[in-house]
């Protein structure tokens, strides 16, 4: 369970405040709201890149508003994947292990086995510069949830990508939450996204962060996304 | 408005002027540096060359030049690394100003570096330090001159270079149980390899031809701190022009090579697939 109380974060000129959402163990929340309001940002101080303020973060009853993103056990799926272009898709999904100390022989299990949850055991020694965009993803998911984090945040992870693949990316996901029973937080601008993947939907409207259910979000998509903006 | 009377389609005209004009512009500059290298090997001939290379001073020359030269390299590549980092990474206040102290080096008149380190070798921090080795004169001091110069021009290469990689990957590494120093030496350093590989050998090669300071601060005594830009003036004040020319061809032959070798080895090393599946 990840839980946000009264939490405030200032980047230069732009300030967010008194924002409150929770979610349950196993769900998974999609955020939306317009270009440049500020999802990218709570995002990043969830996963400990930005600094709140004020206000508590806490994930599973523990306060981890002034925890290094290292301590915090969120794995983070940027827009781009963001994969490490020196090192080979193994060598991506090992790293948080390797950092961990994870024995050699537990590291290469775990990616074997993360590369058949995401079907990408053909790739695991190619380099990233030479992956497709779903590829990418695929990866970049494998990489943020090897270590077993408790959530996981994506940044607007299929936003790039084609309509097949998009497809295809929603079923990997929904595979993976029911293997994994995982928490997400999910950046989306697409409404395909919020119908197929979410539990729970958070709109960041006016600076103001507001909790819906999915099916009434998407009854009230239009008066909710478009007005008073 | 578009009105029948206005043309929709027209005819774009050739690009072959464009080009042209861009190229004559540009290999004026290449055609001076190359004609400048066939002058000087015109006006030595092979023999010369070879009798230069069998001078005991030169031989010396060299061995210190080479010596001198990569000492520097590895010393720039080493201060450059963090301050490049810093200056490419992090806001802070002052930071305009220490990127103004970095270029002094670059602007100011050579001599006025030799100078500047002769005097703070005088003072009682240079002072202290020569009553444990001496600097003045001595081997140290062509490093240290050839290194006040050359750091800068490397420091500006990995500032460079470390603004071109994204934050973004070593933020996913901070996620992923990194700390920073785990985060800058798997991601970042690597990363950085191809902009390392050019600070390094533009250190190198920035340090061969340094010779305004090391004129002032270490002076140019035959087999104790010649180097081969000071050999090219010592031979050139004694009137041995067809050696200090042959000197100078060693110089351009071996600053060309290390340029060469440095860049080639640098793009094989990023352009080679390491697995290919398939």
């Amino acid at each position: 369970m990840v839980e946000g109380i009264n939490i405030s974060i200032k980047q230069g000129a732009f300030e967010l405040e008194n924002l409150d959402f929770l979610i349950q163990t196993g769900e998974y929340a999609c955020l939306v709201g317009l270009t440049g309001s500020g999802k990218t940002t709570i995002l990043e101080a969830i996963c400990g890149l930005k600094p709140i303020r004020a206000g508590e973060l806490i994930l599973d009853g523990k306060n981890i508003s002034f925890l290094k993103p290292a301590e915090r056990n969120i794995g983070f799926v940027p827009q781009d994947g963001a994969l490490f272009e020196t090192m080979t898709v193994a060598e991506n999904m090992e790293f948080a292990l390797k950092i961990r100390k994870w024995s050699s022989r537990d590291r290469k299990n775990r990616v074997n086995q993360l590369a058949d949850l995401l079907s990408i055991r053909h790739l695991i020694n190619r380099r990233p510069l030479n992956l497709s965009g779903g590829e990418k993803q695929r990866v970049a998911l494998g990489r943020a949830i090897s270590f077993y984090p408790s959530v996981i945040c994506l940044d607007e992870p299929l936003s790039a990508l084609d309509d097949k693949t998009k497809m295809e990316m929603f079923q990997l996901i929904d595979d993976v939450r029911k293997e994994l029973n995982i928490t997400a937080l999910h950046i989306s601008h697409n409404i395909d996204e919020v119908e197929r993947l979410a539990d729970k939907v958070f709109q960041l409207k006016n600076k103001k962060l507001q909790s819906y259910q999915p099916s009434f979000f998407l009854q009230n998509k239009k008066r909710l996304l478009y007005e008073n903006e | 408005m578009v009105t029948k009377e206005q043309p929709t389609s027209f005819k774009v005209k050739s690009d072959i002027p464009f080009y042209l004009i861009m190229g004559v512009i540009g290999s004026f500059y290449i055609i001076l540096i190359v004609a400048m290298i066939i002058a000087d090997f015109s006006y030595t001939s092979r023999e010369h060359l070879l009798l230069s290379l069998k001078s005991e001073e030169i031989k010396y020359a060299i061995k210190l030049s080479l010596f001198s030269c990569t000492v520097t390299m590895i010393l720039s590549v080493i201060v450059a690394i963090p301050i490049g980092y810093v200056l490419a990474k992090f806001e802070f206040a002052g930071k305009k100003i220490l990127d103004a102290i970095i270029d002094i080096p670059i602007i100011l008149p050579p001599l006025v570096i030799g100078l500047s380190l002769l005097i703070l070798f005088q003072t009682p921090f240079g002072q202290l330090i020569e009553s444990g080795f001496q600097v003045t004169y001595a081997v140290p001091s062509i490093i240290l001159a050839q290194f006040t110069v050359a750091c800068a021009f490397a420091v500006r290469t990995m500032a460079v270079t470390f603004g071109k990689i994204n934050d973004r990957q070593e933020q996913v590494a901070l996620t992923l149980g990194s700390n920073k120093a785990q985060a800058f030496w798997y991601i970042v350093l690597p990363q950085a390899k191809e902009g390392i590989l050019t600070a390094a050998s533009l250190a190198w090669a920035r340090a061969l031809g340094e010779f305004g300071p090391i004129l002032i601060f270490s002076g140019a005594t035959r087999m104790k701190t010649e180097v081969l830009s000071t050999t090219v003036f010592l031979e050139m004040s004694v009137g041995n022009i067809e050696a200090a020319v042959a000197v100078s061809l060693l110089m351009i032959i071996a600053g060309f090579m290390v340029l060469m070798i440095v860049r080639m080895s640098g793009r094989q090393r990023f352009k080679k697939p390491i697995y290919v599946n398939g």
